[in-house]
């Protein structure tokens, strides 16, 4: 009996599980709707608000980011010199923290930035907005809260995040430089070579891939969070840190699906 | 319902009523929240709906303007039964009416003049000087003329909604819908609301309907009434009718008859379903005093 009743709560849990991915694809979908097909049938796109939008999410985030990959590039040095050092191989660090930058940590870290800084924002702005019956009123004089609300944040958040991984991994590079110039032996000059040197493009366009998907993914989520706030004020905070947690989740989740689809692709 | 009823229910309702509620059901979940309403609204009229707190006049209010999905029943608009509409023709509708919520739910990140603006720019081609001329004209009808450069974060409570209503007006609607226009606002401020309930109602000839339950506020701008009760309507006449009736529960509302006090759990989630009695019997309450 307890069994039964244990089997059918992991079914719920899954179903609730695919209900939630589902409306997370639908948000997403009808956002890249309003956003490439719609102003092609005369339902502009509110640009203006894309650009200020576009404005936090990127530029403002930039000092914090710039800081923090450029301390993990550091970090990274420090890590690969570790093991490098025992086989005399310790001028590969460059390339060590080139490579795993761009392929990993740059998109990651700063996803995870920017769902902290904007994803957490989204729910709130528009949760507390549910909770003045603002989206309503957008609905009662028929302007969808999708087009006039998601649509700018999707759109700034499409264009910034790999825009904002590329100056990840720049700064990453720059923090493994200090590591290298101060224990390594080299000149920036020659780091700087080195690191581009180890890079394919590959690595670079598999990283903005990936930015680009945590970008959907981070919009999509803190969207949904905010859009389906309850009544109340307390219940803005709980959808802004449900956004935040379901984020960083989904991020991860979605790395690893496309980190193992870039390996078996270019595996095979 | 045979067919030959239904057409002619239909034909009726878009003949005479600008609003045909017919048989609503609306429910959150397995709780049905309306149980099967009725009433028509006639065009130019100000229906007042009436009801306590948890009586579903809120519910009712967000169904007829498509913010619910009723269960059943058929709520006709202007000819269109809105409960089986696409969300297209639904928006259609919804650029005729014009809604006024309880705390204004003006756009915080926008001025008062763009809020109003707003369904302007939205929905016409109009150009912005001619989008100007009007967004005056909407902001002197409703008082608050020279304000558009305001946020609504500097507007008092009763300018907020003043400006709701403004901005419920941008596109001319035939309808007004208020949810709780005089809530939150001090007796002097709430008549002003109220005033400019009826200003509306007499330059324009619209049809207004007032979700309410403040009753000085019903009696002045009400045609007619609806009392909503447990989501049934309870009553429904003209003003004088309702003051004159006999009903129990009409009158324990028009003159404020305090409800026995809900003191066990048991009794609050009864009162809270359609089963619901009266916590004790009235002799044994006789008795304990």
């Amino acid at each position: 009996m307890q069994l039964v009743s244990q089997v059918a709560q992991i079914g719920s849990s899954v179903t609730n599980g695919l209900a939630y991915l589902g409306s997370l694809v639908t948000l997403g979908a009808r956002a890249a709707y309003y956003t490439f097909v719609a102003p092609f049938q005369g339902k502009p796109l509110r640009l203006h608000r894309a650009i200020s939008q576009a404005m936090d999410v990127g530029v403002r985030a930039l000092p914090i980011l710039s800081l923090i990959t450029f301390f993990i590039g550091l970090i990274l040095a420090l890590q690969s010199a570790y093991e490098l050092r025992r086989f005399g191989a310790i001028n590969l660090v460059a390339t060590a923290v080139a490579i795993s930058m761009s392929r990993e940590l740059g998109p990651l870290i700063t996803a995870i930035v920017v769902i902290g800084r904007s994803g957490s924002a989204f729910a709130a702005e528009i949760g507390t907005m549910k909770v003045t019956e603002e989206i309503d009123a957008l609905e009662t004089m028929a302007i969808s809260p999708i087009r006039f609300l998601v649509t700018p944040k999707f759109l700034a958040m499409l264009v910034m995040l790999p825009c904002l991984t590329i100056w990840a991994n720049t700064m990453g590079v720059l923090g493994g430089s200090l590591f290298g110039i101060a224990q390594a032996d080299f000149t920036f000059r020659r780091y700087i070579q080195a690191s581009v040197e180890a890079l394919f493009l590959r690595d670079v366009v598999t990283g903005l891939i990936k930015s680009v998907m945590f970008g959907i993914t981070i919009t999509a989520v803190g969207c949904w969070e905010g859009l389906s706030t309850g009544a109340g004020a307390e219940q803005v905070g709980r959808s802004t840190t449900r956004a935040v947690v379901m984020s960083i989740f989904l991020v991860v989740v979605v790395d690893l699906v496309f980190t193992a689809l870039f390996f078996f692709v270019s595996g095979s | 319902m045979d067919e030959s009823a239904f057409t002619q229910l239909t034909d009726s309702a878009e003949s005479t009523a600008m609003i045909s509620v017919r048989d609503l059901r609306v429910s959150y979940g397995d709780r049905e929240i309306l149980h099967g309403i009725n009433f028509d609204v006639q065009r130019g009229e100000t229906l007042v709906i009436l009801g306590g707190s948890g009586s579903g006049k809120s519910t009712l209010l967000r169904t007829l303007v498509g913010l619910e999905r009723p269960a059943s029943g058929q709520i006709w608009i202007k000819g269109k039964n809105i409960a089986a509409i696409s969300v297209a023709e639904m928006d259609e509708i919804r650029k005729k009416i014009g809604m006024s919520f309880q705390g204004g739910a003006l756009f915080g990140s926008m001025t008062v003049g763009e809020n109003v603006a707003l369904p302007l720019r939205e929905h016409t081609q109009l150009e912005d000087p001619t989008i100007e001329i009007m967004l005056r004209l909407k902001l002197e009808q409703v008082g608050l003329e020279g304000f558009e450069y305001y946020m609504p974060s500097q507007l008092s409570g009763g300018m907020k909604k003043r400006a709701a209503v403004a901005r419920a007006l941008a596109m001319d609607p035939e309808i007004l819908f208020f949810d709780e226009p005089s809530a939150g606002l001090d007796p002097i401020i709430a008549a002003g609301i109220d005033q400019l309930i009826l200003e509306l109602k007499q330059a324009f000839r619209m049809t207004i309907i007032v979700v309410t339950h403040e009753l000085a506020s019903a009696y002045l701008i009400a045609d007619r009434m609806v009392l909503i009760d447990k989501g049934n309507i309870v009553a429904i006449g003209t003003t004088q009718e309702m003051r004159s009736s006999t009903q129990p529960r009409v009158r324990q509302f028009l003159d404020r008859v305090a409800e026995p006090e809900v003191s066990r759990e048991l009794d609050y989630l009864q009162m809270l379903t359609e089963d619901y009695r009266p916590p004790r019997p009235s002799a044994e309450r006789r008795g304990s005093r």
